[in-house]
């Protein structure tokens, strides 16, 4: 189903009785070239550009849940590309390329706005380290300004600047970051995956793997075995129960992290802005309310819902940031399931296992990767080989010792 | 999330920094064949189960002393908090 003017004008005359469903709901077959498990952004992303990009037309999509359910449905919805290591920024930046001719690919108002993301920096050391990362975003072909004190004055007078302890010295900032209407990605892969004959199959928990000689040939499931040649697992926080069913440790563990937002306001922050001292980033949602986030709880959680503690500090670092944060009141609150890798980095790579690939790892960082992730995980399972932007995500780089630790705190995940 | 520390009662979490994964009292023998493998297990490898889960918190702001407590991951109900024991204790 498409839309258009004319359509609405004509579902208003009619009581809106004529909209249909943007996908179908099919059955599953028994056999397919390529299954994905997990029906959420990535998942959707991936059989899109399989089907488009790369040609494969038997593939399913198998969700446990509803489709989007998961983190797609979870996040803050920022999109940037303003990462510093090698293995990283070059994969980022291929995101955001995709975001910008996001909508027109497939067609649906995903609400793309490149409203700029702006990190603050409040000392001489902070902004050095500032200035090195955003050499390395342009020389990855990415957009970056390092703005001092003033010019953040311009652009947002109302954020702290005299805080005693952490005064606002500047920010670096990417005009082309900015956000993205969440469930719209979701909803616009989906539709643009069914149109291309992938069954997107709902309702329907993997429950094992068919794994014969050491083979990978499909997967059990609540509505039946289903085999493939290939399956790809991207199921984010789920990763280690998943893929416990084909006997694997992964160096992934789970944690909660929560987001919140206030009532809805009269426009007051155009941008993205993260604060430098404390974790806290915030932006306003097109309805007026004010999204934000910060840490993890700091233990191992699939419960997505977090404690007090992080809300506590959530808020102290908003009101130590914009002060004027305190006289919204907050609307809801809500927690994800982040898959946190061992060096904060994901992973996109086969598995020991022939005929199964996993798509993980993602951290914090999941929503922004959607296009690239789902693009470059389409490449690794038409193609056999990964995508020139995804080479360094591979599963055993913890056993060669070329690990992506953009925070450099090491094996503890609850930090990265 | 309140902890039944074993010598002083129910204390607060906020008492306590979390490590992860009990496991991770089982250090490898560097010394021992193949001690580069076993390592790579025991620093990056984890069961990340949705349940149960045997963990390491750390009573910072407390008596500094090292819990095994037994949580579950997909409720946050502790279910138990004992000393850990080692060599020396």
């Amino acid at each position: 189903m498409s839309y258009s003017g004319f359509r609405i004008l004509r579902e208003a005359l009619r009581g809106h009785r004529g909209w249909r469903p943007l996908w179908r709901d099919p059955e599953p077959q028994s056999e397919y070239d390529i299954i994905i498990v997990g029906g959420g952004g990535h998942g959707l992303a991936t059989a899109y550009y399989l089907a488009k990009v790369f040609g494969q037309a038997r593939v399913a999509v198998l969700e446990k849940g509803w489709l989007g359910s998961g983190n797609i449905g979870r996040n803050t919805t920022i999109i940037r590309s303003n990462y510093l290591l090698p293995g990283n920024q070059p994969f980022y930046e291929f995101s955001m390329k995709l975001w910008e001719g996001l909508e027109q690919d497939f067609n649906l108002n995903a609400m793309v706005s490149q409203r700029g993301v702006l990190n603050l920096y409040h000392s001489d050391g902070q902004r050095d380290a500032y200035r090195r990362r955003g050499n390395a975003m342009i020389l990855s072909g990415a957009d970056a300004e390092l703005l001092d004190r003033d010019q953040v004055r311009a652009m947002y007078p109302f954020l702290n600047f005299d805080n005693a302890r952490f005064p606002i010295r500047g920010g670096l900032l990417q005009r082309r970051g900015g956000t993205a209407r969440h469930d719209g990605v979701a909803w616009g892969y989906a539709r643009g995956a069914d149109r291309r004959g992938v069954d997107i199959i709902q309702n329907c928990e993997v429950t094992g793997f068919v794994i014969e000689n050491g083979v990978c040939r499909g997967v059990e499931t609540s509505r039946g075995t289903i085999r493939a040649r290939k399956t790809g697992v991207a199921v984010a926080g789920s990763t280690g129960r998943v893929m416990a069913k084909a006997g694997m440790r992964l160096p992934i563990e789970s944690f909660v992290l929560q987001a919140f937002v206030t009532e809805g306001l009269k426009p007051c922050l155009d941008g993205v802005i993260t604060f430098g001292a404390g974790h806290f980033y915030v932006s306003q949602s097109d309805k007026g309310g004010l999204v934000f986030g910060g840490d993890l709880d700091a233990y191992n959680s699939y419960a997505q819902r977090g404690n007090l503690p992080v809300m506590e500090d959530v808020a102290e670092g908003g009101m130590a940031l914009m002060p004027m944060i305190g006289r919204a009141r907050l609307l809801r609150s809500w927690g994800g399931i982040m898959d946190m890798s061992m060096d904060g980095s994901p992973i996109i790579d086969r598995t020991p296992v022939e005929g199964l690939y996993l798509n993980a790892g993602w951290c914090y960082g999941g929503f922004k990767a959607t296009p690239a992730s789902g693009y470059c995980f389409a490449h690794l399972l038409a193609k056999d080989a990964p995508h020139e932007t995804a080479t360094a995500f591979r599963l055993d780089r913890f056993e060669t010792g070329h690990v992506i630790d953009e925070k450099g705190v090491g094996a503890q995940p609850n930090l990265h | 999330m309140l902890i039944p520390h074993p010598l002083l009662g129910p204390r607060d979490a906020q008492e306590f920094t979390y490590l992860g994964d009990a496991r991770l009292i089982d250090r490898p023998d560097g010394m021992a064949e193949g001690a580069g493998a076993a390592f790579h297990d025991y620093l990056y490898l984890r069961d990340n189960p949705a349940g149960p889960h045997r963990e390491l918190w750390y009573h910072e702001h407390g008596d500094r002393s090292w819990l095994v407590v037994t949580r579950d991951t997909t409720t946050h109900e502790i279910l138990g908090a004992e000393l850990v024991k080692g060599p020396g204790r």
